[in-house]
């Protein structure tokens, strides 16, 4: 590979002196070899993986992914059908973690509620994360008064209590996964512009974003070369924070009644269920389902701190 | 008799979630009171760390493995934390660099100044407040007592530094390490500095140990010079003899590759090819074999004691050289294995202008303020930073023009607006008698392709998340030359042409030294084969021995392109060496201008003159003989600078009549120009130069 690359400097060397002197190399190229170093990527794989708390949360995901994706396979419970004799029955052999009040089977519930978390959770957070990147990126760039329109229409929304316009849209839409996704994704875009925004608006004094602009580049060609490629780690650590938000936003709503439309349910109609047999002492109804939800929370928001410690060259351990 | 600090054997490793890096290894120095040591060396050398195990300092992970260091007699390694800490900054005091995050921004500087009096003295607080100002009124600091409550953003970067100094003085320590202490400083205000450092160690009679990467700055100071390369010292010689009969292949060579500003700008400079090893995995025979030209298989085997005949002038080398190079080796000839060079350096010699053969850049009356607004939302205008006024300049094909002047003088300013990234307020710039940027759309792109640009930080300049290849690609993918076929072959193509192996496509900007980026920055400017490429600042961030690589390598590749260029640097030395004609700026006004040898031979205005005198030259004969400060004082604001000629202020020659009116430009020779009002030479009489604008 290097024969190439020597070939003009020996022949520029070879009238100077024996060799290292006035620019001319030793060996090889003129510019010295390139060392080559495990890529940035893969050092922020390494430093993820170093992180205990990180790898289990990581697991812990994987598990549950499993559990409600493929475990209906495995286990075969009844979440469909109304069996008013099997109502609320404790745990036992034929329900590993007992019957609801519709006498559905907790265990199976979990599973179909876990898909609907995940896939609401995915969904929305892609959704929030495209809308956000974009109008973040296009914000910092354009920058001056159109920035100053742009974030200022984000400070309004922001201020707007969110939750209570998604319990008036969610009445008058019928709840299925992709409508509940599309109203979070339309909300929680706007912390993940801020964070866009403010990251594209040191980018684009660096000199590469100059270097482009030298070039002759378009600004759409500077906002889909370099900005969001470089603006991406920030934005990959975000949409964790923003699944399991959208998770528990999730789980509000179903508390309060305005869930996912039957068949489909959530951990949050789950727990809005059990909530009347609180004192009737079915345990099984409640923390099985909320140690769930806790847990898939928390692993998301592990996963998503080690992201950060991993990408961020500033915090990484060397 | 006692040395004030002795540091024997020392060795250093810190450690690193997968690998120990060795800063430090087996380093001997020794400074007595009142007495200036020089530790020169690259980046990465060691130096700082070196001087950070001495105070106990080392970043987590680093700890002292071997050696000692004597303080007075007194052992210092292994000492407990609370005995190091009553002597860091009381009896051991450091200047560190990078004086704005040095300094607690939240503190007001006198708080800073008596922190460490209070804190070892037990002073209270109006004592120490009082030492402050004494210290402050020692570092040359005007009226101290008023800047007391003043906060570190309020004062400019000379003066922050001599708050710096004035902390580590306050407890009038008897050893001061300076590590790079006029680094981050412009030559006017180096010179300051420097000088106050020398008058304050013979006052109070402190061992100093300067820490730096500039010959030029400890040849006029340093008693002793120790050259570190690689967490050795590889050389340690009394000042006069290293420079005059260094020993080591490494010391020789880093002093051939300073530009000098005596130098024939002709001749290629001398370099070291490479770059300096990984201080994780060290080579196990001579640690500079690798780039040295002398070595042998004994050097890569073995590694060379530090001795010497004489014990004080000692080195470590199998195959020592005699002196610095010019003395032993002829000066080898342009080389002709290139003829085009030798032809295109002949044309490009400074032509006449003939008249009706229009430049290819024309700089017209530009103009270029930038608001300075206040209020959060009502964005009023309350004044503006005058960055570029009224500057005119032209450059012809081929030609290569430099701009030189300090910091904030507005010549990257200058430099935006040539390429287009800035708009200019007011004011003209053509290129082929076309004014580029009023142009729209598609040709606007187009024109773009002649005016191109190679950026000052080698970091922030390629796209950290593209590879080489496509970093490379991107200006003809976007002005859309050529098949992917040929865009491949022209990317190959400049990559040898730079120097670089093929492999280098497929890797990521940070994989690469500085050097090697600034390669690949200069690959992709030519990508487009511009007419005048603008490069600014394009070696200050390089090391000594990788800049005089890319300093030739800018030159042959401009004469093998035959495009003009406009060099833009704050070293008077690299813009001599690169430049046919030199542009001198001073607060948004070119002062000078004229061809680069003209200039310097001859400098007709007050500051070309206290800039050429101020920069610190690698010869300790030239250095001690300076005896006054050139330029005093510091650079005015820009946002409202001096009336009449803007140098007034710091110019020693300035009378009533430079506050009043603007000096016109004046002619003293050949296209060579300057606005001053006391020029230092007879100006023509009867030319008023033709383009008496600026």
């Amino acid at each position: 590979m290097t024969e190439n690359a020597g070939s003009t400097s020996t022949a520029h060397a070879s009238t100077a002196l024996p060799g290292g002197l006035y620019g001319s190399p030793l060996d090889g190229p003129e510019g010295g070899e390139v060392q080559v170093i495990s890529s940035g990527w893969r050092l922020a794989v390494r430093e993820f993986a170093d992180n205990r708390l990180a790898v289990v949360g990581l697991a812990v995901l994987l598990f549950f992914l499993a559990f409600c994706f493929l475990g209906p396979l495995v286990y075969h419970g009844n979440a469909t059908n109304a069996d008013v004799l099997n109502a609320n029955l404790p745990p036992s052999g034929a329900h590993l973690l007992g019957t609801d009040e519709q006498g559905f089977d907790e265990l199976a519930n979990i599973m179909v509620g876990g898909q609907s978390a995940f896939e609401i959770g995915f969904f929305a957070s892609a959704v929030a994360i495209v809308v956000g990147t974009l109008y973040g990126a296009v914000a910092g760039l354009v920058g001056g008064f159109v920035d100053g329109v742009m974030m200022r229409f984000v400070d309004v929304l922001l201020a707007i209590p969110f939750l209570f316009i998604v319990l008036v849209l969610s009445t008058k839409y019928t709840g299925t996964v992709v409508s509940i996704s599309l109203v979070l994704g339309c909300f929680s875009w706007l912390i993940p512009s801020r964070l866009v925004r403010g990251e594209v608006l040191s980018l684009r004094t660096r000199d590469f974003v100059l270097a482009a602009r030298v070039m002759g580049s378009s600004r759409t060609r500077i906002v889909y070369r370099h900005l969001i490629p470089n603006a991406l780690s920030v934005t990959i650590v975000n949409v964790t924070f923003l699944i399991a938000d959208s998770i528990l936003v999730l789980s509000y709503l179903g508390f309060l009644g305005f869930g996912l439309q039957f068949p489909a349910t959530s951990w949050g109609d789950m727990l809005g269920g059990a909530q009347a047999y609180m004192s009737n002492g079915y345990w099984w109804l409640v923390y099985p389902v909320g140690a769930c939800l806790v847990v898939v929370v928390l692993a998301f928001n592990l996963v998503g701190d080690a992201l950060r410690d991993a990408l961020d060259v500033r915090l990484r351990r060397r | 008799m006692e040395n004030a600090l002795r540091v024997t054997n020392l060795s250093t490793e810190i450690q690193l979630s997968r690998s120990t890096v060795h800063p430090v290894g087996n380093v001997d120095l020794a400074i007595d009171e009142g007495e200036t040591l020089g530790l020169v060396g690259e980046s990465g050398s060691g130096k700082t760390l070196l001087a950070l195990s001495i105070l106990g300092l080392l970043p987590n992970g680093g700890h002292i493995t071997g050696g000692s260091i004597r303080f007075n007699g007194r052992e210092l390694v292994g000492l407990s934390e609370p005995d190091l800490r009553r002597i860091r900054g009381n009896d051991i005091a450091m200047i560190f660099q990078d004086s704005l995050s040095s300094l607690n921004p939240t503190k007001s500087i006198g708080e800073q100044v008596a922190e460490p009096v209070r804190l070892h003295r037990g002073a209270s607080r109006r004592e120490a407040l009082a030492r402050a100002v004494e210290v402050l009124d020692m570092v040359g600091l005007p009226h101290p007592k008023e800047h007391l409550g003043d906060f570190p953003h309020q004062l400019s970067g000379g003066m922050r530094q001599r708050v710096m100094i004035a902390i580590a003085l306050s407890c009038e320590p008897r050893v001061l390490l300076a590590d790079e202490p006029t680094t981050a400083l412009d030559v006017t205000i180096q010179a300051q500095i420097l000088r106050l450092l020398d008058d304050l160690e013979q006052r109070l009679g402190m061992a100093t140990l300067l820490v730096t990467h500039d010959m030029g700055v400890v040849a006029g100071r340093a008693k002793r010079i120790n050259v570190m390369y690689a967490g050795r010292i590889v050389e340690s010689a009394p000042t006069e003899e290293l420079f005059r009969a260094m020993r080591h292949p490494y010391t020789q060579a880093l002093l051939g590759s300073i530009p000098r500003l005596e130098q024939d700008a002709r001749l290629p400079l001398l370099s070291i090819p490479g770059m300096p090893p990984d201080l994780t995995e060290l080579p196990s025979g001579c640690r500079f074999a690798a780039r040295c030209r002398y070595a042998t298989d004994q050097c890569r085997a073995q590694e060379p004691p530090l001795t010497g005949d004489d014990p004080n002038h000692v080195f470590s080398c199998w195959n020592p050289v005699d002196g610095p190079v010019s003395a032993q080796a002829p000066v080898p000839a342009p080389t002709p294995a290139r003829p085009n060079i030798a032809v295109v350096q002949e044309a490009r010699q400074p032509a006449p202008p003939a008249d009706g053969s229009s430049p290819l850049l024309e700089v017209v009356d530009v103009v270029r303020e930038y608001p300075v607004t206040s209020g959060a939302i009502l964005k009023r205008q309350v004044s503006s930073v005058k960055a570029v006024s009224n500057i005119s300049l032209d450059v012809r094909a081929g030609e290569s023009f430099g701009l030189v002047g300090e910091s904030g003088c507005g010549k990257t300013s200058l430099g935006k607006l040539i390429v287009g990234i800035e708009q200019p307020d007011h004011g003209h710039i053509r290129l082929n008698g076309r004014e580029v940027f009023r142009l729209r759309g598609g040709a606007l792109k187009r024109a773009r392709r002649d005016l191109q640009m190679m950026f000052q930080d080698p970091y922030g300049s390629l796209d950290p998340r593209m590879r080489v290849n496509a970093i490379l690609r991107e200006p003809m993918q976007i002005q859309g030359i050529g098949s992917g076929r040929e865009q491949d072959e022209r990317v190959r193509t400049l990559l040898d042409q730079v120097g670089l192996p093929l492999n280098a496509l497929e890797r990521y900007p940070h994989e690469f030294s500085g050097g090697q980026r600034q390669r690949i920055a200069l690959a992709r400017a030519l990508m487009l084969e511009p007419k005048v490429m603008v490069a600014d600042e394009p070696v200050s961030a390089l090391d000594v021995s990788i800049r005089s690589q890319v300093l030739n390598l800018m030159k042959r590749l401009q004469a093998e392109h035959q495009m003009a260029s406009i060099v833009i640097s704050h070293d008077l030395a690299v813009v001599k060496y690169l430049a046919d004609r030199i542009g001198v700026m001073y607060l948004g006004k070119i002062v000078e201008v004229g061809a680069a040898e003209d200039v310097y031979r001859r400098p007709a205005h007050p500051y070309t003159d206290g800039l050429i005198k101020t920069i610190p030259v690698p010869d300790p004969w030239i250095e001690r003989k300076k005896t006054d400060v050139a330029v005093h004082g510091e650079l005015p604001s820009a946002t409202d600078p001096p009336s009449g000629c803007r140098f007034r202020t710091r110019c020693p020659r300035a009378q009533a009549i430079c506050a009043e009116a603007e000096p016109p430009l004046q002619r003293f020779g050949l296209n060579h120009e300057a606005s001053c009002h006391f020029p230092l030479r007879q100006p023509e009489p009867g030319h008023q130069a033709a383009s008496a604008t600026g």
